[in-house]
């Protein structure tokens, strides 16, 4: 029962070992081929302390964050709000399923050129795009949860007469979780690299926006250390937020006493 | 208190047939029938659970508390049971009140699946009792649990009728013990569609022991 249900995850020395061989293996590389086209570690971290110092480094990086977080919290509302609705109610599916088909098979590129195009270069047409991006899978997803919502709970809760919202929060909440975290998992990863497609396509500050630049003078160095920083923001968001909030949902499953 | 008028349900091929009764308080029936009749099927419609019936089915002459005890606990499993109790809308102090009421006192702070299934059943009458139902709906109790545990249970359900003369209850059983120990009144569920066949007081002579030969030989 402990691992049952939660994802597998490698042992945490697999980290300790393939991340510094592959460091070492880069070094090595760069090192050989000896071209600014492929800079090493130690430049990389050497750009990355300039940009950090001179201060570019925590406004581009804010900017992006700033995105990320304001399409994933829309695309997750919006998202979980349709998949919700699809998953209790034939009707709401039978009317969203056809849309959901045509957004999932839309290339993110179109979206965001369509959206620049009728919207023009703002910032709302930015997070637009984004949202419209992330917002099928959302929905696909909580659907699932919400098709596996357990009646009997639902019988319980209508015969104790459970509230509105009660229901969805006490009965509800708890059981699509699983779901929720499955969509934030993803949708984070996913959220991050269309924002920095968006940035560099219509935005003049982000992360998305710096790569544009170093790509214009074949700043390798640059790509690197933009994209590793952002890399690092992702997983503090994993460890500092989402782990530790699943952890703590996800206690009842584990009970710590045997049966009484 | 409530009336039955039951006339089939709107499926293809309606589990209930055509059936009339009416609940009195202090009425306390067992409610008896091969398995797989339907008897879950009328507790459910009784419970206002089965949407398909018409509004005219079931007639509550005022406002029905009901208290139902599913075959499953049908606690939320990550909540304790104090908190589960709370959630039918009573405070800390009268959850922890009925979870006394039930034995279970010490274990206010456990989560459900800490429990024994014995011990979960009881948790789950405390939840029923939270509500001061005015009807009390129990589907089959006593099933899986080992005798000890089943006659502690049904000593505990007698007390609560005990204590409070104005509730009525149904009860989903298949043993005519059962009925000995808790029922006034008798429902036997047979047919398909499935009808009441019999209501009748506990107390007709020979009503229990002719029922008890009908189920142990139906049809």
């Amino acid at each position: 029962m402990s691992t049952a249900g939660a994802p597998r995850r490698p042992p945490v020395w697999s980290y300790w070992v393939v991340l510094p061989v592959l460091l070492l293996l880069w070094l090595i590389i760069a090192r050989i081929l000896h071209t600014p086209l492929l800079p090493g570690p130690v430049e990389v971290v050497d750009t990355l302390l300039r940009e950090a110092a001179a201060g570019d480094l925590w406004y581009h990086l804010g900017a992006t964050l700033r995105r990320v977080l304001l399409a994933f919290f829309l695309a997750m509302a919006l998202g979980s709000a349709i998949g919700l609705a699809m998953g209790r109610s034939p009707m709401a599916n039978a009317l969203f399923d056809p849309l959901l088909v045509l957004l999932l098979n839309l290339p993110a590129l179109v979206t965001i050129i369509l959206m620049y195009v009728w919207f023009g270069l703002v910032e709302s047409a930015a997070v637009m795009a984004v949202v419209i991006n992330k917002v099928p899978s959302v929905a696909v997803t909580v659907r699932e949860g919400a098709r596996s919502l357990d009646y009997r709970l639902e019988e319980m809760a209508t015969v104790y007469g459970f509230g509105r919202w009660q229901r969805f929060r006490e009965v509800w909440i708890p059981q699509l979780f699983p779901y929720l975290m499955a969509a934030t998992r993803g949708g984070l990863a996913l959220i991050w690299k269309i924002v920095l497609v968006v940035e560099l396509l219509g935005r003049s500050d982000g992360v998305g926006f710096q790569l544009h630049m170093a790509f214009q003078v074949f700043d390798v160095a640059g790509i690197l250390a933009y994209s590793l920083s952002f890399i690092v923001v992702v997983q503090m968001i994993e460890l500092v937020i989402l782990q530790p909030l699943e952890r703590r949902s996800g206690r009842w499953r584990q009970p710590e006493q045997a049966h009484a | 208190m409530l009336e039955l008028d039951i006339c089939g349900r709107g499926y293809e091929r309606p589990v209930l047939g055509s059936i009339a009764a009416t609940i009195a308080p202090g009425d306390r029936i067992c409610l008896l029938g091969p398995s797989g009749i339907g008897k879950t099927t009328l507790l459910r419609a009784i419970a206002g659970l089965d949407s398909s019936l018409p509004e005219a089915a079931i007639v509550r002459h005022r406002p029905v508390r009901i208290g139902y005890l599913f075959q499953e606990h049908r606690l939320l499993p990550w909540r304790t049971l104090r908190a589960n109790i709370q959630l039918v809308g009573v405070s800390a102090a009268e959850a922890d009140a009925c979870l006394a009421r039930v034995g279970l006192a010490p274990y206010a702070g456990y989560l459900p699946d800490q429990l024994s299934l014995g011990m979960a059943r009881r948790a789950a009458l405390a939840r029923c009792l939270a509500v001061e139902p005015d009807l009390l709906l129990l589907d089959e109790p006593f099933a899986s649990l080992d005798p000890a545990m089943a006659e502690e249970l049904k000593t505990l359900i007698a007390g609560v009728l005990d204590a409070s003369p104005e509730m009525a209850m149904i009860c989903v059983t298949h043993d005519g013990g059962d009925a000995r120990t808790l029922a006034n009144r008798l429902w036997y569920l047979d047919g398909k569609p499935a009808q009441l066949q019999w209501d009748r007081a506990m107390d007709d002579p020979g009503g229990l022991e002719q029922l008890l030969v009908k189920l142990r030989n139906p049809r």
